[in-house]
């Protein structure tokens, strides 16, 4: 019984006074066994009811000695029991409302008579009573309190004094010790069966209420709050000194028709509190109500219109509830589910570790598990639309960070996806921070850092020089050591000495610093420890060395996105371009002092720090900004592989910006990347290939890349294929060359083609994408077509349409619609089943892949023999393309109507098509101002003029008057395809007096005298159809 | 001094030193004189510095707080043992002072630390060198526990061939892997700042220079 009592029942958590019961179900259950077991003693153990207690249980009851009968000795005020002792004192007594029991018998007589109040009476003897078993068998059973069978044999010996009763204490001491484990079990039974709630569920919950909630007679509640902004890390609202008692947060309801009710859901239930205190901040924390199971049924019980409303809402609340649970709820759920298990005290000190490192632990494991593989463009092109958004102002969402700090977590997450460039590699991701355990076995290496870290700390500058110095001796490239130093408190010593005069200190200091921080953790608590700006600081210090060091600390800790930002928020990205500047000005002082070191490496550094920092949008601004580029440009010339890798490394990271671009072709830097390209260096070749792949996107860097001779070395480096990621930059750099007709012949010329066709295999996907992409530019041109077939690239090309990736799948179908221009290699893609392949992407879930496919398509479907009887081999394939055209890509519209033109060629197709309702669903799109889909738009709606009425629908859907207005635009491709349609649709009567409302016929004259025949000819056509419709109108009229 | 004469020492002493030019062995002269006083009067008196004004030097232009090691850069200076630091000291002493190639650096403080001249710097020099460079702890029983350590610490790293002392040897192969090492048990160069001021002030115009003793 004594377990029970200090272990299961939940005792308030009121500090002062005596401690009180709740009443929870838990307790009550307790409670009521309790009852049972002493109201039944008497019969079921008459011999143990008269065992007498070694110390009487007294409380104050709430009985009346009338209430007393038979067999007491009743007086006014006291009561006592006839049943006396050995010594004839009576085992109750009664005065007042105190009350002295000292038997079972007469406890289990006592219930009797207290009838309705027995709970009443056992809670206020149990309240009054911490430790009855102390007081029922005697102390000596307190000393081994608990732990049973030890205690009987002290009972036994006690009992051996105790001649005329021998077995009755023991045997008491073995009931009570049943009651115990009863208890228990009825205590776990309990707690099993009730399913705690968690913070998820009960967010779920309110979600669902404010859904529902509102004015109206449907709503179930007025209206529904956290009395909380901040959300912990936990999914915990409750401050953390209220968290320790299992509450998760407090909700301020508005019932329809009742006052308002503050609520507290903790992890027992939910129940009422004491609502929010006067001054209307703070909340009384004590229970006012009984515990409901949760929100919903505490709300039913307290307003009868929620539980009337909440019925016609079931259905809905229950399908919602089906879909919230969905798989990504779980990851916050086992978190709290672990903070639960765990005692109080430890599920405080998780939370405050929470605290104090942040979201990113929990954000950033669901983006190593979920994101899917296409994750990087996923981003990128979040970033397209949320730039479109913002227009130019991408910093601006960090100008409303006003608001809460829930708030400020999803504006910093824009601001992460839109100030970062697609460059960035994915080690950037925050890795969880895994601190040693406290236990675990450390290796010696701790310690003995922790003793330098000590004599850091209390030494004077003699003693810290020796004492980094003996620390450098160690392992730092180690993880142990790295963790180690952190570990002991040696980062912040570190960094303190960055913020001395002592160049000694900070130079020893620096060194560590730079080879620790290639470890991820380390790099995070140096920014943590705000190391970064004192080593911005240490940018502008006199001594070179200093700065080289500082520089290069800077270049390992900036690699993640937070460093980045801290590095420019502090002004070092202007120092670190001042950097590049010291091996131009010689202000060499008159003797080098002894620490010092050459200018050029101290530009080398600059360059290395800027090449970390390069990676997030705003930096390369701020580099551009603060004249980088011309610096860089000058540090080009060089011819300290050293030197130049940094350099190239920045400015390929920056050419991804169109000003940078300009800024490189401007300061002549691609002669430079191209000499460089021969050099004996792999990684100097690799980013200078790298560089030329981002700058090559222009059409004026193209040429100069040619005109300086880069395509030959580029061409070669093809051939070398053992070092993929100079691989992967050489093609990226042929594929952008390759745009540029110029460079095709070049290239061709190098036997470049024949190459390329032989990467198409056994490449990683990097090195694919820009292989077939090249492929994909050479292919437009009729030699390359045939050499690309004579190498056997059809094959490999058409294998490729299998992948997942959807850079490459875009590359790909571009490259096989190129090839089956040629109707010889479109047998050969007709024979591999490509057109099928092709056809499938169409269901790709990237627009870009649906576009390119549907491209790919035009020309397979015009040069395929039976191209009618093919395109109805797929099944399903004819819906599949007209349902496309509800897309709201204009890309993917535009090339749909480019498939549909030549799928309408057919006439069984079209009627096909027809039946899907094709006619509608090309109306719809005819008020487009984009020239792209107006032209093959035009194409498409001419095509489809040719069967049943379409032509008739087409009016009827009012797509006539949008296409007269086509023949305003600027674009000789729009007008003609315009007037071939506006000719088809002319064949019908209405058409033509639409045509004439919308004022078609002058600019159809206009056109008439284009020097394009088709275009001359169609328009005629639709002005003679006019025109004779008017004719017969007016015959008709005089007839 | 009339002027041929100063003339003549100048030269002279320039000849002899291979980090100051003329100008500067001419100002550092005046400034010599300056510091010493005018001593023609006395002829037969030794001219120079006694421990105590060369001491002052050290501490209030360059910044040298231990006694211990200015006791042994006076040493250094003072070549010929005669307790007082003539003309030709103080030049050749600044030169490596000041403008010292690592290697005479090298030499200059591994005789500064080097306390009893007997070519090694043994334990106990370590020892005696290191003894204020940590914070006591008042907690500790052995409060020199602490620098013993440091002491083995620093054996560890610059005793190269493991006899329980540094050797020129053992200094000079940690010095040139770790620069930082030069002046391992104490400072006895001047701190770069203070160095600068004292070039600009002194070789700009060494009458103006301001000292206090």
């Amino acid at each position: 019984m004594g377990v029970t009592l200090t272990r299961s029942l939940q005792w308030t958590a009121s500090g002062h006074g005596t401690r009180t019961l709740e009443a929870t179900p838990l307790n009550d259950g307790i409670l009521e066994e309790i009852i049972l077991f002493v109201d039944t003693f008497l019969y079921e153990h008459p011999r143990e009811a008269k065992f007498v207690f070694v110390e009487p249980l007294g409380w104050k009851t709430s009985l009346e000695p009338s209430a007393f009968g038979a067999g007491y000795v009743i007086s006014e005020k006291t009561v006592t029991s006839e049943e006396v002792d050995k010594n004839g004192e009576p085992l109750l007594v009664l005065s007042g409302p105190h009350i002295r029991i000292r038997s079972f018998g007469q406890l289990s007589r006592l219930l009797h008579i207290a009838k309705d109040t027995k709970l009443r009476e056992t809670r206020a003897c149990l309240e009054a009573n911490r430790d009855p078993v102390v007081k029922i068998l005697g102390l000596d059973y307190n000393t081994t309190k608990g732990e049973d069978f030890s205690a009987l044999s002290i009972l036994g010996e006690r009992s051996n004094d105790n001649d005329s009763e021998p077995e009755r204490p023991m045997t008491v001491a073995r009931l009570l010790r049943q009651l115990d484990v009863h208890l228990l079990n009825h205590a776990l039974r309990h707690v099993s069966s009730e399913m705690p709630l968690n913070p998820s569920a009960i967010k779920n919950d309110i979600e669902l209420l404010k859904h529902h909630a509102g004015k109206g007679e449907q709503a179930v509640l007025e209206s529904i709050e956290y009395t909380s902004d901040y959300e912990f890390s936990n999914g915990c609202r409750a401050p953390p000194w209220r968290q320790i008692y299992g509450e998760i947060c407090y909700v301020l309801v508005r019932p329809h028709g009742a006052e308002a009710l503050c609520i507290t859901c903790s992890t027992q239930g939910v129940f009422l509190n004491g609502g929010k205190t006067d001054d209307e901040r703070e909340i009384n924390y004590e229970r006012k109500g009984k515990i409901y199971k949760d929100l919903v049924t505490l709300l039913r019980e307290k307003s009868p219109t929620f539980a009337e409303n909440m019925a016609t809402q079931e259905n809905k609340h229950n399908e919602e509830q089906q879909k919230q649970k969905s798989p990504p709820d779980e990851v916050p759920n086992k978190e709290a589910a672990a903070a639960r298990a765990a005692p109080a005290k430890s599920a405080l000190e998780k939370n405050q570790i929470n605290f104090s490192r942040g979201t990113a632990r929990r954000l950033q494991p669901s983006l190593n598990w979920r994101k899917p593989p296409d994750s990087k463009e996923h981003r990128s092109s979040v970033k397209d639309t949320l730039e479109e958004k913002h227009g130019a102002k991408l910093e601006r969402p960090r100008a409303s960070l006003s608001t809460g700090k829930a708030h400020r977590k999803s504006t910093d997450k824009i601001e992460e996806i839109i100030s970062e460039s697609s460059s960035e590699s994915e080690e950037d991701e925050e890795p969880p921070d895994h601190r040693q355990e406290a236990n675990a076995d450390l290796p010696s290496e701790y310690w003995q850092i922790q003793k330098l870290v000590k004599y850091l700390k209390g030494g004077n500058q003699t003693a810290t020089v020796i004492a980094l110095c003996s620390m450098r001796d160690f392992n730092l490239a180690q993880e142990t050591c790295q963790l180690a130093i952190r570990d002991v408190g040696g980062l912040e010593v570190l960094i303190n000495l960055l913020d001395t005069d002592e160049v000694k200190c900070k130079i020893g200091s620096l060194k560590i610093l730079k080879e620790i921080s290639h470890n991820p953790q380390i790099r995070r608590n140096i920014v943590d420890l705000g190391g970064l700006p004192i080593m911005v600081n240490i940018l502008d210090s006199s001594n070179k060395n200093l700065k080289c060091l500082a520089a290069e600390t800077i270049a390992n800790v900036a690699k993640f996105r937070r460093a980045r930002q801290a590095v420019r928020k502090h002004g070092g990205i202007t120092k670190l371009v001042a950097l590049l500047d010291c091996g131009q000005i010689s202000l060499e002082p008159p003797q080098p002092s002894l620490y010092e070191t050459r200018d050029v490496e101290v530009a080398r550094c600059g360059a290395q720090a800027l090449w970390s920092c390069s990676k997030s949008y705003s930096n390369k601004e701020a580099i551009r900004k603060a004249g980088g580029i011309p610096l860089l440009a000058r540090l080009m010339k060089t011819s300290h592989e050293d030197m130049l890798i940094p350099v190239v490394g920045t400015l390929q990271e920056c050419a991804s910006e169109e000003n940078y671009r300009a800024a490189i072709r401007a300061e002549r830097i691609i002669e430079n990347l191209v000499k460089n390209l021969n050099s004996e260096n792999e990684q100097l070749q690799e980013h200078c290939a790298m560089a030329i792949y981002q700058c090559a996107e222009d059409e004026e860097t193209r040429d100069l890349v040619r005109l300086h001779g880069g395509l030959k070395p580029l061409a070669s480096l093809l051939t070398k294929t053992d070092n993929k990621m100079r691989l992967a930059a050489v093609t990226g750099a042929i594929w952008k060359c390759s745009i540029s007709k110029e460079n095709v012949t070049k290239f061709r010329e190098y036997k470049a083609i024949e190459t390329l066709v032989g990467l198409l295999t056994d490449q990683p996907e990097e090195v694919l994408v820009n292989v077939v992409g090249a492929l994909g530019e050479c292919c437009q041109e009729y030699e390359n077509r045939i050499l690309v077939r004579k190498c056997g690239g059809i094959q490999p090309l058409v294998n490729l349409l299998v992948g997942i990736n959807q850079a490459l799948l875009v590359n790909v179908t571009k490259a096989v619609g190129a090839c089956a221009v040629e109707p010889e290699s479109m047998m050969i893609i007709d024979r591999l089943d490509g057109v099928r392949l092709l056809w499938s992407l169409l269901k790709n879930p990237h627009p870009d892949v649906k576009a390119s496919a549907a491209w790919a398509l035009c020309p397979c479907i015009e040069n395929a023999k039976d191209a009618g009887e093919m395109v109805r081999s797929f099944v399903g394939g004819l819906e599949l393309v007209v349902n496309l055209l509800k897309s709201d890509n204009k890309e993917v519209l535009a090339s749909v109507c480019a498939a549909i033109t030549n799928i309408a060629k057919d006439q069984e197709n079209l009627a096909v098509i027809t039946d899907h309702g094709v006619v509608p669903l090309l109306s719809k799109l005819a008020n487009t101002n984009n020239d792209k889909l107006r032209r093959h738009l035009a194409e498409a709606i001419s095509r489809c003029c040719m069967w049943g009425r379409n032509r008739v629908a087409f009016g009827e859907h009012k797509a006539v008057a949008p296409l007269v207005r086509y023949l305003k635009s600027e674009d000789t491709n729009v007008h003609r395809a315009t007037a071939q349609a506006l000719y088809q649709l002319s064949e019908d009567a209405d058409n033509c007096i639409t045509m004439h409302e919308n004022g078609a016929v002058k600019l159809l004259l206009d056109m008439v005298g284009s020097p394009d025949q088709d275009l001359q000819e169609a328009a005629a056509g639709c002005i003679s159809n006019i025109r004779r419709l008017a004719l017969a109108t007016e015959k008709a009229r005089y007839i | 001094m009339n002027r041929k004469k100063l003339q003549k020492l100048t030269d002279t002493l320039t000849k002899n030193c291979k980090h100051f030019n003329t100008y500067e062995v001419n100002c550092l002269v005046s400034l010599f004189y300056t510091l010493v006083g005018d001593v023609a009067e006395r002829p037969g008196a030794v001219v120079g510095l006694d421990r105590n004004a060369f001491r002052n030097i050290l501490h209030m232009t360059f910044g040298m707080t231990d006694d211990m090691i200015m006791d042994r850069v006076f040493r250094g200076f003072d070549k010929d043992n005669d307790g007082c630091i003539n003309v030709a000291e103080w030049i050749n002493g600044l030169s490596v002072f000041l403008r010292g190639s690592l290697e005479e650096k090298m030499k200059y403080c591994f005789e500064v630390f080097d306390l009893n001249g007997d070519g090694f710097i043994s334990k106990e020099e370590m020892f005696h060198m290191l003894k204020n460079s940590l914070l006591k702890q008042p907690s500790e029983e052995d409060p020199d526990e602490g620098i013993k350590d440091l002491v083995e610490i620093t054996l560890k790293k610059m005793d190269y061939d493991h006899d329980g002392k540094l050797s020129f040897t053992d200094y000079e192969e940690a010095v040139r892997e770790e620069i930082l090492l030069l002046e391992a048990f104490g400072p006895c160069l001047p701190d770069p700042k203070r160095q600068v001021e004292f070039e600009t002030q002194v070789f700009k115009d060494s009458h103006e220079f301001n000292y206090d003793i």
